[in-house]
């Protein structure tokens, strides 16, 4: 390790554009460094990544690594970790953070492994306790968050939930930071997967990023004929129906009205959340709500933790007479 | 093919969990149940086989109540189980946990190994990735279709906001199952019935300690998440709650 701590952020870029949580990741990171004394850089990897190495240097950062080679221009698991391994072997940062996206999921732990190096996968926030490191998640679907160490020696490996951070307070530097290029040597037959492009499936018909008031149905609405219900109280409202993720596998409304890490990231006026508990992945899709008002049987639904208005309550009687209540206030406008 | 499934004992998801006396862990007395990617993975190897032939075997590491899940698998048609039977093997990292399993299934040669893509208690949406690094196995997570074709597979991957994307891959491999992408089966009277005859292999702490090593994380504490928004509780018979909903959706949030 060197004489200063580093922190080095593995950010995550899509035909050379970085997605906003690698910037909370940054800012993540920023306030670490402000803590500990360390040093932050960066990290662009890609087959061509000099236009998202030139966004990124902007930030107040020691130093932007591009790490490209022709492997690195369709993401594989086999092609970042060929690519990272070496180069973390050799810099030995004290700390190394990702955003905590599907694709570092699918490659960050098993390259923490390939350094003997543990991962603490999702975290929400961080606490710097007498020169610990310690960084909370969430545990048991939100209901408990856990403070969480490292053993042994550095380098330590950390994902960052996203909206975790405010990626508007990452701090621009003086001067744009000094870009290193890394050429990555990969041998082709070390990339054991072949993936083809990436498509959507559905055609959005709906849009929910545009709704002003949207009402979601989860787990709690019990059976397919009360989603029902949940659409005339939209209709009432002038709203759109959207709903948790179990709904959509179960069928009960079509993928597109999804909410959350694999479905739409919604910020409307008003987002009413029925008979849903408050997953991680559905709250990521929607805590930028303007207004939630949560309806839970659960008082305990980790839901309440982001709702400016909770109802403890069964939801199939609420829900007809919030619908009548509707409707008058209407009339009367 | 011969098919491993990971699959994982958890708390059911509306039971009431409360901090333990020390508050380091929660307390166990609750009910629980099979995680629910979990159950994902397992209906999905039983379906290979249904197509494809060869054998399912379930591994759970976890305490004698996490048997439980096993029994059902086998139930649902998994040919034989293995217990990784301890205290010992709750509140593991995941590295610690991917290495037993390898551990535990070193003499065999399996062709895939499905996990759930995370589980619903701890979160780390990790152990699968890591059991593939153990075996030196390339892996994919958050699949969410699988054909075989030829000498290796075709896979559908879920990606973010909507996409997905196709890949090939050989054996073996490990991957992480998404929910959702199969109904699941229950089981019959007569697969509860078949199950009581199925094996079940037990293993313990000490049979596998020392491929497992140091853990690498430490949960200092466990506590109730700190609120970050001010929470106003509604309640009242429900006409009341409405009047008093519609109330503020017109005055506070000015929706109406």
């Amino acid at each position: 390790m060197s004489a200063r701590g580093v922190i080095l952020v593995i950010t995550e870029q899509r035909e050379g554009k970085l997605n906003r949580v690698s910037y909370e990741t940054i800012t993540a990171a920023q306030k670490i460094a402000a803590e500990t004394g360390w040093s932050v850089e960066a990290v662009v990897m890609g087959a061509q990544v000099s236009v998202a190495a030139g966004e990124i240097a902007a930030k107040k950062l020691e130093k932007v690594y591009q790490i490209h080679s022709p492997a690195l221009g369709q993401y594989t698991a086999d092609g970042y970790i060929a690519a990272l391994k070496p180069f973390l072997a050799e810099k030995l940062p004290s700390l190394v953070l990702f955003p905590h996206t599907y694709q570092v999921r699918d490659f960050a732990p098993k390259l923490a492994l390939a350094l003997d190096r543990p991962l603490i996968s999702d975290a929400v926030s961080y606490k710097y306790e007498s020169g610990k490191l310690l960084f909370t998640r969430q545990m048991f679907q939100g209901k408990f968050v856990a403070d969480v160490s490292f053993s042994g020696e550095p380098p330590y490996f950390a994902t960052v939930q996203a909206g975790s951070f405010r990626a508007d307070q990452a701090e621009n530097g003086p001067a744009p930071a000094p870009i290193e290029t890394v050429h990555a040597i990969i041998e082709n037959s070390s990339i054991r997967v072949k993936p083809h492009e990436m498509y959507k499936e559905a055609k959005q018909a709906v849009d929910l990023t545009q709704a002003e008031i949207i009402v979601s149905v989860g787990r709690g609405i019990k059976e397919q004929k009360n989603i029902e219900m949940a659409a005339k109280l939209a209709e009432a409202l002038g709203g759109e129906l959207a709903a948790s993720r179990p709904i959509c596998d179960a069928g009960w409304l079509p993928i597109e009205r999804q909410i959350g890490s694999s479905g739409q990231t919604v910020s409307p006026k008003l987002y009413l959340a029925l008979g849903i508990s408050g997953a991680i992945q559905h709250l990521v899709g929607m805590k930028g709500s303007r207004s939630v008002i949560a309806v839970n049987k659960d008082p305990e639904a980790p839901i309440f933790d982001i709702a400016d208005v909770a109802v403890v309550g069964n939801l199939l009687e609420i829900v007809p007479a919030l619908i009548e209540e509707v409707k008058k206030a209407k009339a009367e406008a | 093919m011969k098919i491993l499934v990971c699959i994982k004992q958890v708390p059911q998801k509306d039971a009431p969990l409360k901090l333990n006396e020390s508050g380091s862990w929660i307390r166990e007395d609750v009910s629980y149940e099979v995680n629910e990617p979990d159950a994902y993975a397992l209906e999905e190897a039983l379906r290979q086989k249904e197509k494809n032939g060869g054998e399912v075997v379930v591994v759970t590491a976890g305490p004698a109540r996490a048997q439980q899940v096993l029994r059902e698998a086998l139930a649902k048609g998994a040919d034989r189980a293995i217990h990784l039977e301890g205290d010992e093997f709750v509140r593991l990292d995941p590295a610690s946990t991917a290495k037993a399993i390898a551990a535990a299934v070193k003499s065999e040669n399996f062709d895939l190994i499905f996990t759930g893509l995370q589980s619903d208690d701890y979160g780390y949406a990790q152990t699968g990735v890591l059991l593939a690094e153990v075996l030196g196995w390339p892996h994919s997570t958050i699949i969410l279709h699988i054909a075989k074709e030829g000498d290796g597979l075709k896979l559908k991957r879920e990606l973010e906001s909507g996409y997905f994307q196709d890949m090939e891959m050989p054996l073996p491999a490990v991957l992480t199952i998404q929910s959702g992408g199969n109904k699941l089966r229950y089981a019959t009277l007569m697969g509860i019935k078949q199950a009581k005859n199925k094996p079940m292999t037990k293993l313990g702490w000490a049979d596998v300690a020392s491929a497992v090593g140091k853990n690498g994380l430490k949960i200092e504490r466990l506590y109730i998440p700190v609120k970050q928004k001010r929470t106003e509780t509604i309640d009242g018979p429900p006409a009341e709650v409405a009047r008093k909903l519609v109330d503020k959706m017109r005055n506070e949030m000015r929706i109406l």
